[in-house]
């Protein structure tokens, strides 16, 4: 039985084609190993980059906030408490950035052939979860250090890995569609994400905030990464209102940016 | 839908709208745009009314399964819209495509090769982004490395290949594509003659033996002559001619090319070099009505003149009649001769049924001592029109010449 396919112009909301995705997982599959392949191919320590990028963060964040400006941890070592925020966040502002440009630097293969598009924000979304486990060893190296037992809810941890993926490919379907029209978004993106990471609690409790919390509360990274912190470190109990918060924006933003992007897929091909 | 049509297109037409926007827009044209129209549409800079474009307009057709269509056209004419909304890389403005079976398109060779990669790493990448199954892609994996003849190198990153070697390795990995609908486009405008010809001969093989359509999309005349049985000819995003390969290509260098039949240059821009200079170059048909078309039947004399700068020598001239396609009909060499310095004058006498029907180009070149010493490229192009034939047969005439010859039958 040979597969009939039909193509003609289409209209109106076009939602995401998940069959389709699926059928396109291996070329999914191809564009993470891809990608997770050349970055470390010319550098000389490889897979060392995912620990030293949130590390060494961590060390400056820790002298400057920890040391000089002695700002609380919750009564947890300042440099594990920063890290594990830094790792979570890491991972999201990578993603999205990539998710960003993900549709630009996708314009050959674009224009010459057919693939569901959303797999290219999707993809460089995936390829950070490898930085991520790589740098999570180390976590764990500190924990020993400073004496720390896991949560007993870090079997949790998967699932907060999951929304922030999701979190972070809504973004990336609205920025990379975006940024195939206005190119502005290369500029600004780099920029925002540098503000964004003091207004989520990562090297700070959302606490600390005192009359401002609320701010930090409606910014959908804050529940994820305080549920993060609280399922390795254990040290308070998981603030499950902010992570609904989260999780309600995160696919929100997901569903939307699905639609925005599928809506003005049809013409990339033809502008990029 | 018939049961032996692989492909169906139903008026299909792309529309483009061109205007003032630039490809690149950034949120400041956006806005100042915003700004700017008002004012520019009361003092009447400007008309909403934005270009409309139609790359492609009323294109109808239909291709049965195990067919070789041949898509051919000038520059522009729609050609490779055709195969992007075919191949679903953009979508029609109106119009429907019923397509029968997986489709692949090699719209350009080595499309995701990312050079980082090796070899081996990047047939995977372009077989899956060709839509390949990695169960397919182990399966076959050393016939492609095989056909693509750089086993030597399947480790060495893609960067350091040549561009043959790039080509070439594409190319395998698209041949062994196992789609019922293969959609290409100018592949083999790149690669090395020897490897054109493999790369034609696996294409026939897949058509002929493994009974799957190709769309072709190509410049290359000889390509789509040798590989099509039907071709279609686009203008300005319409179909102009549709039919048996041989009219279409017929119809499309009638319409494209003009007849060249004489060239003369002064002493001062006459393309030459120290040994010659070319004065001029004539086809000039023996007709007694001079408005009337060069037929099959027409002798012709093919005048060359060129001043000769040397004091003295024994030339000859070689003179070569190629077909618009690019393959030689013919060559022709001249007696040798003494001459002195100073201007030359060469007739060559061509019999009336001595040439097919079909487009011709003349090469000239001058010999000295079994070296050539100066090569005129493409002096004159003329048509030779196919005349009334007797008898009921009106298909294009075979072979490159198309000589009376005496025959005895008993």
């Amino acid at each position: 039985m040979t597969e009939v396919s039909i193509i003609k112009p289409k209209k109106g909301l076009i939602p995401i084609d998940f069959k389709e995705i699926y059928k396109y997982r291996e070329l999914l599959w191809a564009f993470v190993v891809r990608d997770i392949k050349v970055k470390y191919k010319q550098t000389v320590i490889g897979g060392l980059w995912a620990i030293l990028q949130p590390l060494l963060t961590m060390v400056v964040f820790a002298f400057f906030f920890g040391k000089i400006a002695k700002i609380p941890s919750e009564g947890v070592p300042y440099p594990i408490f920063s890290y594990s925020g830094l790792l979570l966040w890491t991972y999201f502002a990578n993603s999205v950035s990539n998710a960003s440009n993900s549709m630009v630097s996708g314009a050959g293969l674009i224009s010459k052939v057919y693939f569901p598009k959303i797999i290219l924000p999707i993809s460089a979304t995936l390829r950070g979860l490898l930085d991520y486990a790589i740098a999570g060893l180390i976590i764990f190296g500190f924990m020993f250090f400073y004496k720390f037992t896991p949560s007993i809810y870090l079997f949790l941890l998967p699932l907060i890995l999951f929304f922030t993926w999701m979190l972070a490919a809504g973004i990336g379907f609205w920025l990379s569609a975006i940024n195939v029209k206005y190119r502005d978004v290369k500029y600004v993106f780099p920029f925002f994400i540098q503000l964004w990471i003091y207004a989520t609690p990562v090297i700070y409790p959302a606490s600390v905030a005192g009359q401002f919390e609320w701010v930090v509360k409606l910014n959908p990274m804050s529940g994820l990464i305080e549920a993060h912190r609280a399922m390795i470190l254990g040290h308070h109990a998981i603030n499950f209102g902010m992570l609904g918060i989260s999780i309600l924006f995160a696919m929100i933003i997901f569903i939307t940016g699905a639609f925005y992007f599928k809506s003005v897929e049809r013409y990339f091909a033809d502008i990029i | 839908m018939k049961k032996d049509i692989a492909i169906e297109v139903n008026n299909l037409g792309k529309k483009y709208k061109i205007g003032k926007k630039e490809r690149y827009l950034t949120l400041r044209d956006s806005l100042t745009n915003m700004v700017k129209l008002p004012y520019e549409l009361i003092t009447g800079k400007t008309s909403l009314k934005k270009q409309e474009f139609w790359a492609l307009k009323n294109v109808s057709f239909e291709v049965k399964r195990g067919e070789v269509l041949g898509i051919i056209g000038k520059n522009g004419a729609g050609k490779s819209t055709l195969l992007k909304i075919l191949s679903r890389i953009t979508e029609p403005t109106t119009g429907t495509i019923t397509l029968k079976g997986r489709v692949s398109s090699l719209l350009e060779v080595g499309t995701g090769f990312n050079l980082e990669l090796t070899g081996r790493e990047n047939i995977y990448l372009n077989a899956a982004i060709l839509g390949m199954r990695r169960r397919e892609i182990n399966k076959k994996f050393n016939n492609i490395v095989d056909f693509s003849g750089v086993e030597k190198f399947l480790n060495t990153p893609v960067k350091r290949y040549s561009s043959g070697m790039r080509v070439r390795l594409a190319f395998s990995v698209a041949a062994h594509l196992e789609s019922e609908i293969l959609l290409i486009d100018e592949v083999l405008a790149v690669g090395d003659a020897e490897f054109q010809k493999r790369c034609l001969g696996k294409m026939d093989e897949i058509s002929k033996k493994q009974g799957r359509t190709i769309l072709f999309v190509s410049h290359n005349m000889q390509a789509v002559e040798g590989l099509c049985n039907k071709a279609i000819l686009l203008n300005q995003g319409r179909i102009i001619k549709t039919g048996n390969t041989n009219l279409v290509i017929d119809s499309y260098l009638k319409e494209f090319s003009e007849d060249k039949l004489s060239q003369k240059w002064s002493w001062k821009n006459a393309p030459g070099n120290k040994f010659v200079k070319v004065k001029k170059i004539e086809v000039k048909p023996l007709r007694k009505n001079r408005k009337e078309a060069i037929k099959v039947t027409t002798p012709l004399e093919i005048i060359f003149e060129f001043w000769y700068l040397k004091e003295d020598g024994k030339i000859n001239l070689s003179m070569r009649f190629n077909k618009i396609t690019g393959e030689c009909v013919f060559n022709s060499p001249s007696c040798s001769k003494k001459v002195k310095k100073g201007l030359v004058r060469s007739i060559c006498h061509i019999p009336g049924n001595l040439l097919n029907d079909g487009i011709y180009h003349i090469n000239m070149m001058v010999v000295e001592d079994s070296k050539g010493i100066f090569y005129l490229r493409e002096g004159c192009n003329f048509e030779v029109k196919d005349i009334k034939r007797r008898g009921r047969w009106f298909g294009k005439w075979p072979g490159a010449v198309r000589p009376k010859l005496k025959w005895t039958i008993n």
